[in-house]
């Protein structure tokens, strides 16, 4: 698939002499969501302000619509939006104003049709007098991503974008992120929320103190790493577990009463494996009163990841 | 070049001007006239005439430019300050813009409301005092000079500044005394001969200099020193500007 992002070489090194991003080599594809986790400071801010002209790399490069980031600094930035963690907003301009500024810093002339568009896409356009600093956190993030949706990038950066959002809100962007893909428009989002990117991301990204660990479609990540843990509660104990169905690890609790059966990496739950064990135990003639599946999300996943790091 | 952005600054500040159009405009009008009445009336009207000029006369050009320079240095410094504070300078950063956009934009703008501010303390002070100028495209070229200058500085100050206090320290605590030293409401050519000497040193008299010989054609300096000290200083501020965005100095990290 065509990259519309490309980071070969990364290096971002501070004036502290903190190391934040070492040797990052990443590809985005073209029209995907691509989620970023990492833990806080493992240099996901860093990652995007490089990208977006924020932050100066000490080596390696970056092209962005086929522009390089540094050289043509122009052409890139022209095609890139960036909603950035914080809310910094210029709390007296009004909505309308601040978001058409935006389209014009952009190089882009005035098209009011346009910010019309995406200030109803947003739920702005009641508000589109109304100074900003008269808008709840809410509305005022809804206004950051409205500016930088001015000037129609191809590329759009969301960071944290639903960090302190209400659900109400947070299912908004979602379903605003997803129609932005559908017209085309490739999402690099950062997040803390785990079950964001499990909603959203077609794929995934792990950074980890400035290094990428893993970059993989999302299906197939939780796919190979997750996990599949049946737990049976039985009424009778039992001396020991029977014979274990295919590749299963099964467990009994120290009193018998409880068969803990946790089946991992591709397929997991679907080769039957938790019916084969069922009919074994109705074979044996040992009676059961509980069954509890659960199946693990990407944030046992990542954590796992993090954890694994040294 | 960007000729969009480059007005969407300009716009956005003046727009910001407008919004504090009684604070912009009104305040430095009120303290200019309130000079005028001090030292043009209460005190000038006991004063001899200085190389023929009276001395009510002889204090507006200085007093056009006391406000010109301080207002310059905080207007300019304020709008890149404002940003930096609030965090929406990312918007800049993230920009396709170069130097020569933004500056364009943020010097532009407060360039532009120092000249209209001189402007309009000039009219000011003819409800004061009577004088000609005697070269008026040479007082439009220094005045606009001037504020430009003092633009650049302020722009600098802006990024250096890493508070409120530095960014109202500077004018306050360097540009109005040097005015007020530079010849505002006296010829250098009054002080002994030491303290003229050490006058040469303030590039403020140049300023004053030049400006007050575009009124009244008199001057303590000779008038192509005046003019160019003001362009070196201009030369200089566009310099640091220059190697501020090279380097991102204070600005990207």
């Amino acid at each position: 698939m065509e990259s519309i992002v490309a980071v070969s070489n990364l290096e971002k090194t501070y004036a502290s002499g903190f190391r934040a991003l070492k040797s990052i080599n990443l590809e985005i594809r073209k029209g995907e969501i691509f989620a970023l986790l990492g833990p806080n400071g493992a240099g996901k801010t860093t990652l995007i302000g490089v990208i977006c002209g924020l932050v100066r790399p000490t080596a390696g490069t970056v092209v962005a619509d086929g522009h390089d980031i540094s050289k043509d600094y122009r052409a890139a930035r022209a095609t890139i939006g960036l909603v950035p963690q914080e809310t910094a907003t210029d709390m007296f301009e009004k909505v309308w104003d601040t978001v058409s500024f935006s389209r014009g810093l952009f190089g882009f002339p005035p098209d009011p049709a346009h910010i019309e568009r995406v200030l109803r896409d947003l739920s702005l356009w009641d508000k589109r007098d109304s100074k900003i600093a008269a808008l709840s956190g809410g509305m005022k993030r809804r206004v950051l991503i409205a500016k930088a949706l001015a000037h129609e990038p191809r590329i759009l950066f969301l960071d944290e974008p639903t960090a302190g959002v209400d659900v109400e809100l947070r299912r908004d962007m979602w379903a605003m992120v997803r129609r932005l893909r559908e017209q085309g428009v490739t999402i690099i989002l950062t997040t803390h929320y785990i079950e964001e990117a499990e909603e959203m991301a077609d794929r995934i990204g792990v950074i980890n103190k400035g290094e990428i660990i893993l970059v993989e479609e999302k299906q197939a990540l939780m796919r190979r790493l997750g996990k599949t843990k049946v737990t049976i509660g039985l009424k009778q104990p039992i001396a020991s577990p029977p014979a274990a169905a295919r590749g299963a690890q099964l467990a009994l609790s120290p009193d018998g009463l409880t068969l803990t059966f946790t089946q991992s990496g591709e397929g997991a739950d679907e080769d039957g494996g938790v019916a084969e064990l069922l009919k074994q135990l109705a074979a044996d003639g040992v009676d059961f009163k509980s069954i509890n599946t659960e199946r693990s999300s990407l944030e046992d996943i990542f954590v796992d990841l993090v954890g694994n790091v040294p | 070049m960007n000729f969009h952005a480059i007005r969407s600054i300009y716009m956005f500040e003046i727009n910001r001007t407008l919004r504090t159009l009684f604070q912009s405009i009104a305040s430095p009008v009120l303290s200019t006239s309130l000079y005028f009445i001090v030292f043009g009336s209460a005190i000038g009207g006991r004063m001899a005439t200085i190389d023929g000029v009276s001395y009510g006369a002889f204090i507006v050009p200085g007093l056009i430019l006391l406000t010109i320079l301080t207002e310059s240095v905080s207007n300019a410094s304020f709008g890149i300050y404002l940003p930096r504070f609030t965090g929406t300078i990312y918007e800049l950063l993230s920009a396709p813009v170069s130097v020569v956009e933004v500056l364009c934009g943020y010097v532009g703008a407060a360039a532009t409301k120092s000249i209209v501010l001189g402007l309009i303390i000039l009219a000011t002070a003819r409800l004061f005092v009577s004088f000609d100028i005697a070269h008026p495209i040479w007082m439009i070229g220094f005045l606009a000079l001037t504020a430009v200058t003092f633009c650049l500085f302020g722009f600098i100050l802006g990024v250096w500044a890493d508070g409120f206090e530095k960014l109202q320290i500077v004018p306050l605590m360097i540009i109005s005394p040097l005015t007020f030293l530079g010849g505002t409401f006296y010829s250098i050519d009054m002080l002994p001969p030491p303290w003229r000497t050490v006058a040469l040193f303030n590039p403020i008299v140049y300023l004053v200099n030049g400006f007050r010989w575009a009124f009244y054609d008199i001057a303590d300096v000779a008038v192509g020193v005046s003019l160019a000290m003001t362009l070196v200083f201009l030369v200089v501020c566009v310099c640091v500007i220059a190697w501020i965005f090279k380097t991102g100095y204070r600005l990207r990290t």
